[in-house]
């Protein structure tokens, strides 16, 4: 039931190094869609998708509008929008910053809870403010998952200790476990 | 950790909860957001519940079918979308470069540009249009559903705080004078020249209702569809493309594309990256 579960990740400031741990750790074989939002300028001539890739073993996409969500695929979402997830595809949006963020994490994880329910695995990294907090509450609130970055492990723990504060989390883990921890999920449901 | 299910019940009741109350609106006031995107049209249901202090989706409808304040209150939070002045400096370049040359060809040249939302973006065209010498040939039409909004557009004044991050985009899209020059500062806002308003024509039109009402050269419809399903896209493809003469110009936002829609086979890519197409067939 690959189709019914997306993993979504938020991450701020040190969320570059973050992935740079995490993807290059994640299975190959990992059944489900990782959506990944790194809070980035609205100033076009950025390469984050291009630099991504190099870490990764899948190809990394920045998603278009009602573009399908793929069982093998990693998205980063796009600057200066927001990205939702509805029932099988992605969709964008121009609505006004979230706090100060276009893309937002929490706009992503609400979405992806109201289209995925308990199916949403959401991951907050290191961040130096309180995006994704009300995200992870709502996936939590679903029946999802919620897993955490430690805050001392974090390059910038805001993100996560806000996170940790608002919702009840599954795990908080140090960065090089998540990814095995994400794997193991995926294994566990493959079974 | 919970076994996986799918979805909900509590969510599946508020699926139910939000058909009915677009189901209300449309009945009662012929206002049609079915066919919009779930995901935004649920954020923005939330963020009227929140403001009409109303804790469900039903009381929402209810206050909705009996007070025709809070309609109006819903209506403008569905239609705001914050843009800015060239925005996606590329795409003006690109307009420029590859879109003006063949303006040039006519002697009359008429732009639609369909969801205009507060306008900024059609300034931004008429002071191009200006800068290539065609502005005086040109008419656009600048359309909204949301006539709160097209009054805003008319009038034609922005926040003062607004105009470095647009002063940065005018060069960067290859703006030829001092951006400066195009509006007079009055304390906190900006008006922008009444010769760039001359031949901007500001109309209320709906793109989930309305058809066709002229045949245009260029359509702009940029982030405008990415609210709508896949069905009411469809609509709105077809539409566009009756309104466009042979060989006119089709311009979206830079994450949408014509992939997958009914009418991809009939235009050619002009500048893919910038996702400008031209009708061929």
């Amino acid at each position: 039931m690959s189709g019914e579960r997306v993993v979504v990740v938020g991450t701020s400031t040190g969320g570059l190094a973050a992935m740079q741990v995490l993807l290059p750790a994640l299975a190959e074989d990992f059944p489900w869609p990782v959506v990944l939002l790194q809070h980035r300028s609205k100033e076009p001539g950025s390469e984050l998708c291009k630099y991504l890739r190099r870490y990764c073993r899948r190809n990394v996409s920045e998603p278009e509008d009602k573009e399908p969500i793929m069982a093998g695929g990693v998205y980063l979402a796009p600057r200066d929008y927001h990205l939702l997830v509805e029932r099988g595809h992605f969709a964008l949006s121009t609505e006004a910053p979230v706090y100060f963020a276009r893309p937002s994490i929490d706009v992503l994880f609400e979405s992806a809870a109201d289209a995925y329910g308990a199916g949403v695995v959401g991951v907050v990294l290191t961040g130096a403010n309180g995006d994704g907090a009300r995200g992870l509450a709502r996936i939590k609130a679903a029946g999802g998952v919620a897993v955490v970055q430690d805050p001392s492990t974090a390059r910038a723990p805001e993100m996560p200790r806000a996170a940790i504060e608002a919702a009840n989390v599954d795990r908080v883990l140090p960065l090089p476990e998540i990814a095995p921890f994400l794997n193991g999920l995926g294994r566990e449901a493959a079974r | 950790m919970a076994e996986s299910r799918p979805r909900g019940e509590e969510e599946q009741l508020e699926d139910i909860e939000v058909g009915l109350l677009l189901e209300g609106v449309f009945r009662y006031y012929g206002a049609d957001f079915r066919d919009y995107a779930p995901a935004s049209l649920r954020r923005r249901i939330r963020e009227s519940m929140q403001r009409e202090g109303v804790e469900t989706v039903s009381g929402l409808q209810a206050k909705l079918l009996h007070d025709p304040a809070c309609l109006e209150r819903f209506l403008h939070t569905l239609s705001i979308n914050v843009t800015a002045m060239f925005r996606d400096p590329s795409f003006y370049l690109a307009f420029r470069t590859k879109v003006v040359p063949l303006l040039r060809t006519y002697p009359f040249v008429r732009v639609w540009h369909a969801g205009c939302s507060t306008g900024e973006e059609v300034y931004s065209m008429a002071i191009l249009l200006q800068e290539e010498g065609l502005y005086p040939r040109c008419r656009i039409y600048a359309t909204d559903m949301n006539p709160v909004v097209l009054r805003k557009a008319r009038e034609g004044i922005f926040p003062l705080a607004a105009m470095q991050e647009y002063t940065g985009n005018y060069m960067k899209a290859g703006g030829r004078g001092f951006f400066s020059d195009y509006y007079t500062a009055q304390y906190e806002h900006v008006i922008f020249k009444p010769s760039l308003r001359e031949n901007l024509v500001f109309s209320e039109h709906n793109l989930v209702t309305d058809g066709s009402f002229n045949e245009f050269h260029v359509i702009l419809c940029r982030n405008v569809m990415i609210y709508f399903n896949k069905t009411l896209q469809r609509r709105v493809h077809n539409l566009i493309y009756d309104s466009l003469v042979m060989f006119g110009v089709f311009g979206v936002g830079n994450k949408e594309s014509l992939r997958f829609t009914p009418r991809e086979a009939h235009y050619d890519e002009l500048d893919a990256e910038n996702r400008l197409y031209r009708k061929v067939r």
